[in-house]
């Protein structure tokens, strides 16, 4: 499409400068973030040489920074973690499912959608405020108790697992379902048969993720009463519990120097690889699925 | 299989053919029937109208489409030949907005009375897509889904086989039956489609241009096995391919623009001799 104007066999090059700036820019942008969090990590390492080793792991919390471990924290943390995959999969599901293939597509769906979309955007510490009023105080069941913990922190992340798990649900082809309605399934049978196998492992990959939040909150925690030290492992529901970011919370303020540089490092790495752990999971979850289908 | 059992008036292999049922609307008087068919109606459809909210996307369909034959559908994008394929088996209550007036009989039963259940309804009537969608399950899972979905579960591996046997496909997949029905290829997946449709040996298969999306050979396996199938089955087959449909229906109903049924006869006539201007400009391709 050469012009009169222009020289039909001229092919001389065009300026990139402002592509070749752009680049750079959006390469500084990238590096930005990594480089700081690489940053980060590595002081922690460093500081948690020494301190993070086995009896770190398996000791209850001590004034002394030498005998100092983790221990009840890192179950109280377990624990806290299976109670709330246990309350949001089934909470978080049963609302995806419902809002996908049961609501009528009407205002009031819509008004719940919109609703699940901003609670999800609600600071953590009003969930704490939430779970101090209703659970604590309401209903009874103790200053920083396991099930308290849990009920808050399950409030926290359930719109997150409702709104992955309706992406997921989002994402099975509706040729599926016409296939399964068109060979007389119900829709229960469309929903089990088909629906629900096809979207699980984006469900278990939001589910997942969104559990990693939950053991990283503190601020819920600290609302709700849970003890700054806890010695010993839950025995119980209703038992105060502990969890791995309420202990570094706690170690951050002991004014002796070994305790912020060493133990509370140990725990921070310690937290790291339990957190990092669960994010792999999520992925080999998704992996593998993807790769079946 | 060509026009003959179109123009042939008497069936003595099978008496439900011969003998005028019930239910049907045609050729019970005997009147000037040496020339057109005695074989009694399965759908039939009066007075039909279908709107997806305001739009209305068929006028007032009246159709009688013939046992154990195959009935093609054609007419231009938009015409409705979709939208009349899902009224049969009530695909079309899955639309939030559509909107069906008028009565469809199945065996002579309206389909849209209060106690007809859709599910039960499509439980004889298979269906067959546009674009070949196995379930991400087992070549064996797929075939078997509809016999489990009604729990008739019995002497399901013989089953199975049948339906690929008659779908022909058995020869090419019975030693992997275990493997994901996703490895076929596009023309082995529709086949399976129509395997899995016919498991359950329903009365009717309802096929959306089921061959639309492969390539010619694909085609016309698919086509080879519609004309096979039609000795058992009521094939109702929409179709954008002309040639296909003159090829493999005994009737042919032509929908035009505004979800008009404007001619519905043998496939020959329509071809050959259509009634309306309009017909004959769509089928030599004056429009379309």
């Amino acid at each position: 499409m050469a012009t009169d104007t222009r020289d039909s066999t001229s092919f001389e090059r065009v300026s990139r400068a402002k592509d070749i700036a752009f680049e750079y820019l959006t390469l500084g942008a990238t590096l930005l973030g990594i480089v700081a969090l690489a940053v980060l990590l590595s002081y922690v390492a460093v500081d948690a040489v020494g301190w993070l080793n086995w009896q770190f792991l398996t000791s209850p919390p001590h004034p002394m920074p030498e005998k100092a471990g983790i221990f009840p924290a890192l179950v109280g943390s377990i624990f806290l973690m299976l109670l709330i995959a246990l309350i949001t999969f089934p909470l978080g599901v049963g609302a995806a499912v419902y809002l996908e293939e049961y609501a009528p597509d009407s205002r009031l769906t819509k008004f719940i959608q919109l609703n699940i979309a901003n609670l999800a955007g609600v600071p953590s510490v009003v969930y704490g405020l939430l779970g101090l009023g209703l659970f604590v105080q309401l209903v009874s069941l103790g200053y920083g108790s396991l099930l308290v913990a849990g009920f808050t922190i399950s409030l926290l992340i359930l719109p997150i697992v409702i709104i992955s798990a309706q992406e997921a649900i989002q994402s099975v082809p509706d040729s599926m379902r016409q296939a399964s309605y068109g060979m007389g399934a119900t829709k229960w049978q469309t929903i089990k048969n088909v629906v629900l196998p096809e979207s699980l492992p984006g469900i278990l990959t939001g589910t997942i993720l969104a559990l990693g939040r939950a053991i990283g909150e503190t601020a819920p925690l600290i609302m709700i009463g849970a003890p700054t030290t806890v010695f010993g492992v839950p025995n119980g529901p209703l038992a105060k519990i502990s969890a791995m970011p309420m202990q570094i919370y706690t170690w951050a303020e002991y004014p002796d120097k070994a305790f912020q540089h060493g133990v509370l490092a140990a725990g921070v790495v310690t937290l790291l690889v339990v957190l990092l752990s669960i994010n792999s999971i999520a992925i080999l979850i998704r992996n593998r699925y993807q790769t079946q289908s | 299989m060509t026009q003959q059992n179109v123009t042939t008036s008497e069936s003595d292999d099978d008496s439900s053919t011969a003998s005028p049922e019930p239910g049907s609307g045609i050729a019970s008087n005997g009147t000037a029937e040496a020339e057109t068919t005695t074989t009694r109606s399965v759908i039939e459809s009066r007075n039909l109208d279908v709107y997806y909210g305001e739009e209305r996307a068929l006028q007032e369909i009246d159709i009688e489409i013939p046992a154990e034959k195959v009935t093609a559908i054609i007419g231009p994008s938009g015409c409705g030949k979709s939208t009349f394929l899902r009224c049969i088996n009530r695909m079309n209550d899955l639309v939030d907005s559509a909107r069906v007036e008028g009565e469809l009989l199945f065996e002579g039963k309206n389909v849209y009375d209060a106690d007809v259940d859709p599910v039960a309804l499509r439980r004889r009537i298979g269906m067959v897509f546009q674009a070949p969608n196995p379930f991400p399950k087992s070549i064996y899972d797929n075939v078997a889904y509809g016999l489990r979905v009604q729990d008739d579960t019995e002497n399901l591996d013989e089953r199975v086989e049948t339906a690929l046997r008659r779908a022909a496909l058995w020869d090419e997949v019975n030693d992997r039956l275990d493997e994901s029905a996703l490895d076929l290829s596009g023309g082995q997946q529709q086949r399976l489609c129509i395997a899995r449709a016919i498991a359950p040996d329903p009365d009717v298969l309802l096929m959306d241009e089921p061959a639309s999306a492969l390539d010619p050979v694909a085609t016309s396996q698919i086509e080879d096995l519609i004309e096979e199938l039609a000795q058992d089955y009521t094939v109702v087959i929409v179709t954008h391919n002309m040639q296909q449909a003159a090829r493999i229906s005994d009737k042919t109903a032509v929908f035009l623009t505004g979800g008009e049924l404007v001619e519905f006869d043998d496939t020959s006539v329509v071809f050959e001799n259509p009634e309306h201007q309009r017909v004959e400009d769509y089928i030599t391709g004056k429009f379309g």
